[in-house]
């Protein structure tokens, strides 16, 4: 039986167990809208803005070990998605996007919503397509859900023009699928890890650092085993967090920016350091030529080629994926006679424990007169019992959310770090919700980041979702408030947050419990209150320190040993 | 240092946008470019002149590799390869310099392809820095107009970039 292309795209989604879609519908996607409304494996989430299918779709992936899936139509539908794309892929997030298009007979003659959507997304996706043959939509679409997921995650985009949807074909799915142009890494160079263990144990002051590798390959296990077996110091990035449980003895904290001081120092002062599914980032090792100062060997374990030896050079570069490579190393380490010096690594924790007794730069003097930020961080991390799954917009609060909700899982964290996209959080969490109903769902904002995609609280009454809205409002665009002030000599130039909404006001008038929430005591009580709603969407609205900065802080270009602490407190 | 790196991808529409947006995105340098199909239609060749630091090439070749069109990548000028670039150019021909050039012409191993009473044009095959030779010899102020593929590069002997 022959079936149309929109049909054979929604077979498709279904093949590939796909369960939710979050899209926005228009003229060139009509009859795929159609093939939806007429069958009900696919469910479709309505979002009020294409940008947050997107970020629904991340969300929904990082969350999972699922591919996200957006669909939108063509023009405006997929210039607004853009964002959304970029933001996945900075992060490596598998996703795979659908657009309509204009009919192939009117490509390149200016149609109406016509854009060249392979085109301007071509420097943010994995890989794109433009379908222009029927036939072509179901291997198109195996390939791309292999692309999304395989090697190095990302989002691919699949375009595909009206007429074409409605063209009619026999529909078969391919049961495998090859690029002939594409093999992903797998396992890693033998040679080379033999070598890397040999490297490690001879180490004096060995570090682990490791990235959103870690999450993306679920290789928290492996990694675990090996830090203890090593007995080295593991810091994350920011990516990275609950890829080694913040609990453990031998973690050091978030690296980089606003890392801690022993992960900052450490990293600098390491003789040895061992580097995991992370990218040398400059917000994570700051100025090239300060980091180069101390000499260390690196051994860098990456799927990527491209990530090894692009901002740093590397003694030991390992290309494959991280599961089969770490169970190698740790294979290697237990066959092998040698055992970490004690002497050494006594001498060196001691140092790092010296560093840590700083407090890492991470302390804050607590109010009775006025909130704190980080205290409605530790507050929520209590109340959740450090289990919630958390969304974040982009700023200070991200900050802290990630300095003090220590989290001890992967895929818990979900943040644009890449990118660094303001409304992200809201949206995300929406996609983290749907793919995991039932649990515990935190989106921690800032009043600048919600007011970017605040039209979602209509898709969450929809939805049912009963997200749990911790808005820190300090009334600034905080972080660009903050490097005003170190900066640019408290010229607070257009930072103020000026004629912000009743929050409590329009989450009631979208159907949703709001909180305001002024006093220190009134933190633990609210956050208490809002989770005990299980069924309800809460936005509470913390009216926090408005001066509060985010520490320690390596200044952008800066040495990660030229780190600022807190103010003596 | 200047490189030349040849590669072969899938033939198909917005291959070579892919590769020309990557060096225009992350700033690589791009001294020539020349693409066609090879004797399998569904596979281009390629071959990119650019140059920079070792780390730079060493990014651009991974860069490369990374392009899911992209089937192989060789960097030629990390062995021994040829190298061949076409040019057609017009020169304008004065009075008494008719043999001057024709002589120019076979010593450069070029044809000269069109003629009228004043205008040669000339078929040159050669390396890059042959054919900046061949035009700095014949003078600059008689040429009217110059076309130049951008080098072919092929590995010498057995180094092959086959599918
Ligand atoms: C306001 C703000 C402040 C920030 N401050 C900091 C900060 O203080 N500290 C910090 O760390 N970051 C900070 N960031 C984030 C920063 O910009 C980067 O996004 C982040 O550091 C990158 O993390 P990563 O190195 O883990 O790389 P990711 O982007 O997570 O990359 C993952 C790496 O793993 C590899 N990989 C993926 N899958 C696999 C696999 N299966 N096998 C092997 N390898 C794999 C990929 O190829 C890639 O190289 C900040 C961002 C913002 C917005
Ligand atoms: C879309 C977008 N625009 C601008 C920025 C630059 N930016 C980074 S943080 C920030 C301020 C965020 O303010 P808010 O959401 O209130 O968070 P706060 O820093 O106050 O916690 C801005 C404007 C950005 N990251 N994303
Ligand atoms: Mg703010």
């Amino acid at each position: 039986m022959e079936l149309t292309g929109a049909e054979i795209l929604i077979r498709c989604l279904q093949e590939e167990q796909v369960e939710h879609v979050f899209g926005y519908p228009g003229g060139a996607v009509l009859f795929i809208y159609d093939a939806l409304f007429r069958q009900d494996k696919v469910k479709h989430v309505l979002v009020r803005h294409e940008q947050a299918a997107v970020h629904a779709a991340d969300g929904y992936a990082r969350s999972s070990d699922k591919v996200g899936v957006a669909l939108v139509t063509s023009g405006p539908g997929l210039t607004n998605a853009v964002t959304g794309i970029a933001t996945a892929y900075m992060d490596s997030t598998p996703m795979v996007i659908i657009s309509g298009q204009v009919p192939t007979g009117a490509i390149g003659e200016d149609a109406f919503q016509e854009v060249d959507a392979v085109g301007i997304t071509r420097p943010c996706v994995k890989h794109n397509f433009l379908v222009k043959n029927v036939k072509d939509i179901a291997p198109t679409i195996k390939k791309a859900f292999y692309l999304a997921r395989s090697g190095r995650p990302g989002p691919v985009l699949v375009d595909i023009p009206k007429d074409v949807s409605n063209h009619k074909t026999t529909f078969t799915y391919p049961a495998s699928v090859t690029i002939r142009s594409y093999h992903p890494a797998g396992n890693g160079d033998s040679a080379q890890i033999r070598h890397a263990v040999q490297m490690l144990l001879e180490a004096k002051r060995p570090m682990v650092y490791t990235g959103g590798g870690v999450v993306l390959s679920g290789a928290s296990a492996q990694l675990i085993d090996l830090v203890r077996l090593l007995g080295a110091p593991c810091t994350n990035t920011l990516m990275g967090l609950g890829g080694f449980p913040a609990s453990d003895k031998q973690f050091v904290g978030m690296l980089g920016m606003h890392g801690t001081y022993e992960a900052n120092m450490a990293m600098q002062h390491c003789d040895v350091l061992l580097a995991i599914g992370a990218r040398f980032d400059d917000r994570v090792i700051g100025n090239v030529e300060h980091f180069a100062q101390i000499p260390r060997k690196i051994i860098h374990i990456d799927i990527d080629p491209s990530s090894i030896a692009k901002r740093v050079k590397v003694d030991v570069p390992i290309v494959g994926e991280l599961k089969p490579v770490l169970d190698e190393l740790l294979s290697v380490l237990r066959g092998g006679k040698l055992t970490p010096n004690t002497t050494d690594m006594a001498a060196w924790w001691k140092q790092v424990n010296e560093w840590r007794a700083t407090g890492g730069g991470m302390r804050y003097k607590n109010s009775s007169e006025i909130i704190k930020p980080q205290f409605v961080i530790e507050t929520l991390h209590q109340v959740t019992g450090g289990d919630a799954f958390v969304a974040s917009d982009v700023g200070q609060h991200q900050m802290w959310t990630a300095q003090y909700y220590k989290f001890d899982k992967p895929r818990r964290w979900i943040n644009s770090g890449g990118l660094g996209t303001m409304g992200f959080g809201l949206p995300a969490a929406m996609g983290v919700q749907m793919v995991n109903p039932g649990a515990t769902v935190a989106c921690v904002t800032g009043e600048g980041s919600i007011q970017m995609n605040i039209q979602e609280l209509s898709t969450c009454k929809q939805f049912r979702l009963p997200i749990k809205i911790v808005a820190l409002n300090n009334g600034y665009l905080g972080m660009v408030r903050q490097w005003q002030e170190f900066f640019h000599g408290n010229r607070y130039s257009e930072t103020y947050m000026n004629a912000l909404p009743d929050f409590v006001k329009l989450a009631e008038a979208y159907g949703h419990v709001g909180m305001r929430i002024d006093k220190p005591a009134d933190v633990e009580p609210a956050l208490k209150e809002a989770f005990a709603r299980k069924n309800d969407l809460v936005f509470m609205d913390f009216r926090t320190d408005p001066t509060e900065n985010v520490f320690p802080m390596v200044p952008g270009g800066r040495g990660l040993s030229e780190i600022i602490l807190a103010e003596e407190l | 240092m200047r490189h030349i790196i040849s590669l072969l991808m899938e033939n198909e529409a917005g291959a070579l946008s892919r590769v020309a947006g990557l060096f225009s995105a992350r700033g690589y340098n791009i001294e020539s470019l020349s693409v066609a199909p090879t004797e399998d239609p569904t596979l281009s060749r390629m071959t990119i002149v650019t140059s920079g630091s070792d780390a730079v090439i060493e990014q651009i070749n991974k860069q490369l590799n990374k392009l899911i069109d992209v089937a192989m990548v060789m960097d030629l000028s990390e062995g021994e390869h040829l190298e061949r670039e076409l040019m057609l150019v017009k020169v304008r021909v004065e009075d008494g310099a008719r043999e001057k050039l024709k002589h120019a012409a076979d010593v450069a191993g070029g044809r000269i392809i069109d003629t009228t009473e004043h205008i040669y044009t000339i078929e040159l095959t050669g390396s890059c820095a042959e054919l900046d030779n061949f035009l700095e010899n014949i003078g600059r102020n008689l040429i009217l107009e110059t076309v130049r593929t951008g080098a072919s590069g092929i590995g010498c002997g057995e180094r092959i970039l086959k599918l």
